[in-house]
């Protein structure tokens, strides 16, 4: 068992912070603490790609002309591309929340929760008090 | 010059090079015109596609000639030409009725920079739909998707809550394609291959093992959030009920649709031959889910006051179809699933460019505003009318064609249960689309207000939708004829 958690230690890592990263995502309310969560989330993934490239005693994947035993290079440029779009993500995200903050005052989702309902409600009674 | 066997490439690579060049004109009919132009031409490139897959089998293009797995290929056969076709025809249709509906819903410095957003999000539903790489899929699934929050979140001038809507899909819809880049990875880690017609050979060379059914898992779940089958909807009614009423059209009819046939073609192309999974999983997960989608997303959408959400609660009923057809894993499902596609698409389509119209006189969508509507707009009601007997599936409209695959393909499985269901779910659509009806044409309009029908810039795209619903549910050959191709060739790759 502890030959297990020992050899595939990288992957635990893995494993814990993409939990790590859901929990937060899920339990808390501060929109901003949930785009570091989904950041924790993604950078699990960054790892995994770049832990399964890697070749036991590999160096970096340069042409030196001698015969190298190397890593993967395909996951990490595939992982560069995943970086860029988590990048993109959290900036529109963030740029969101800037919007969010500027019409609601608040950026906890209980409270945003709190103001939509109320303008539903409002809505509600209003129309079907136009359609009665 | 250009040749007709770059095709396959061009659709994709025009809207993308489009993108940038439409947020430099800050002009903004010229946006618009442009726009208009880029998405014609996709347009007619998938039409020439669909044509010549039909007549002379797969298309194939190897970027900058390096050909697979080494390098990214597109591959165009019947089951994504068709949906290349929804996207771009939609497209098409959405764009001369969108440039009214933005300039009365969004500020005008905005609209270069929404149309770019707009292409961005056509480049990467069409780049999806082409692709046959399975990282390629995961990059253009998020040029679509963030594109996607921006055009939501322009929603937010007339409705705050179009910035709440955006975040949570954006949070969402993020975890879907991060869930689905794990499952890449996982695949890549059991096959060392990201072409997808190269995973499945070695798929069916290796053993079946864990890591392929995990990797299928994350897939399954990551699109399954995409689509917003039924419990992992709760993006979708709030983004599309305060999107602006041109995209909430383009998205209903589009968005869904790809990721859909994402999960068919990974279901079967890819993991059909090489995960145990995908049999237990369609039957045991698929079907019940399915089955929970259509009763609770119809029943949901009669609680409605806002007819945007209802639409939208409408449109998780009407996935439900969709994955119930592909939950049968039979030719005849994946008929009805293809089928569908391309109908919902023209009905859910027109129906929000319908209330598109309404919004854009009235200000309001709720069914209270709408009392007595239907003599001051009559031809915008009458669409809706239409519509609404198309998602009932009421003969000579295209519900009815793919409800009757879809019945077939449960009859073939003798599954009697499942008919009863479906027919009973239709007849809940039957009650949330009577409300609209009654509302409009049988009770008396609000005194003092004058409405007037809609301009014509905006009708005629309308009724164009309108019109394809009927002329696809009189003359379906075409489409139940390239849905069998489809379903044949998605089917046909698992035995």
């Amino acid at each position: 068992m502890l030959e297990l958690i020992l050899d595939k230690y990288n992957y635990w890592v893995v494993v814990a912070l993409m939990l790590f990263g859901l929990y937060i995502v899920i339990s808390r309310g501060n929109l901003v603490k949930k785009l570091v969560g989904l950041n924790v989330f993604q950078t699990s993934v960054f790892l995994f790609y770049i832990s399964l490239a890697k070749a036991e005693g590999g160096t970096a994947p340069i042409l030196t002309g001698e015969t190298e035993l190397f890593s993967n290079p395909l996951p990490h440029v595939l992982i560069l591309t995943a970086i860029v779009v988590g990048i993109a993500t959290t900036a529109l995200g963030l740029a969101l929340v800037v919007r969010i903050r500027e019409s609601y005052n608040t950026i906890e989702e209980d409270e945003l929760e709190d103001l939509n309902i109320a303008v539903m409600k409002a809505e509600q009674s209003g129309s079907k008090g136009e359609a009665q | 010059m250009i040749g007709a066997e770059h095709l396959p490439v061009l659709q994709v690579v025009g809207p993308l090079i489009a993108a940038p060049v439409c947020s430099l004109l800050r002009i903004r009919n010229l946006a618009w015109l442009f726009t208009l132009a880029v998405s014609i031409g996709a347009f007619l490139c998938s039409i020439h596609l669909l044509q010549t897959v039909m007549a002379s089998g797969p298309l194939v293009y190897e970027l900058g000639g390096w050909a697979a797995p080494l390098g990214i290929e597109y591959r165009v056969d019947a089951s994504n030409g068709i949906v290349l076709l929804i996207i771009s025809g939609i497209s098409s249709i959405v764009l001369p009725f969108a440039k009214r509906s933005f300039e009365a819903e969004v500020p005008e410095k905005l609209h270069s920079l929404l149309y770019t957003a707009y292409l961005l999000c056509l480049t990467g539903l069409l780049g999806i739909t082409a692709t046959a790489d399975a990282f390629n899929v995961f990059v253009f699934l998020e040029v679509s998707s963030l594109s996607t929050y921006v055009l939501v979140a322009a929603g937010a001038s007339t409705d705050r809550r179009a910035l709440t809507a955006a975040y949570n899909y954006l949070i969402l819809g993020t975890v879907g394609a991060t869930f689905f880049v794990i499952g890449i990875g996982l695949l890549y880690m059991a096959t060392g291959s990201l072409n997808m017609a190269d995973i499945a050979n070695r798929l069916a060379d290796i053993e079946e093992t864990r890591t392929v059914d995990v990797a299928f898992a994350f897939v399954v779940v990551g699109l399954a959030l995409k689509l917003a089958l039924f419990p992992l909807h709760a993006w979708l009614p709030n983004a599309y009920t305060h999107a602006p009423s041109a995209v909430t059209a383009f998205l209903a009819a589009t968005a869904t649709k790809a990721a859909v046939y994402l999960m068919l073609r990974f279901s079967f192309t890819v993991f059909g031959t090489g995960s145990g999974l995908l049999a237990p999983m369609a039957g045991t997960v698929g079907i019940p889910l399915a089955l929970a989608g259509m009763f609770a997303g119809s029943i949901a959408a009669i609680y409605q006051y806002n007819l945007k959400r209802m639409l939208a609660y409408s449109s998780v009923a009407q996935i439900g179809y969709m994955v119930l057809g592909f939950g049968f894993l039979s030719v005849t499902g994946v008929m009805a699933t293809t089928l569908h596609l391309f109908n919902h698409a023209l009905m859910k389509g027109a129906l929000f460019m319908a209330l598109g119209c309404v919004f854009f006189r009235v200000r309001s969508v709720n069914i209270g505003d709408l009392a007595g509507i239907g003599r001051q707009m009559p031809w915008t009601m009458s669409a809706i009318v239409v519509g609404g007997l198309s998602l009932i599936g009421v003969p000579l409209t295209v519900g009815f064609i793919s409800k009757w695959y879809l019945i077939q393909a449960a009859l073939e499985q003798e599954a009697w249960w499942i008919v009863a269901l479906i027919v009973a779910s239709s007849l809940l659509a039957v009650i949330y689309v009577w409300r609209v009806v009654e509302t409009a044409y049988l009770k008396e309009p609000v005194p003092g207000r004058t409405v007037t029908e809609a301009p014509l810039s905006m009708l005629i795209p309308t009724w164009v939708l309108v019109g394809a619903n009927l002329y696809f549910g009189i003359e379906a050959d075409f489409t139940v004829s390239v849905a069998r191709v489809a379903a044949e060739g998605l089917v046909g790759a698992m035995q």
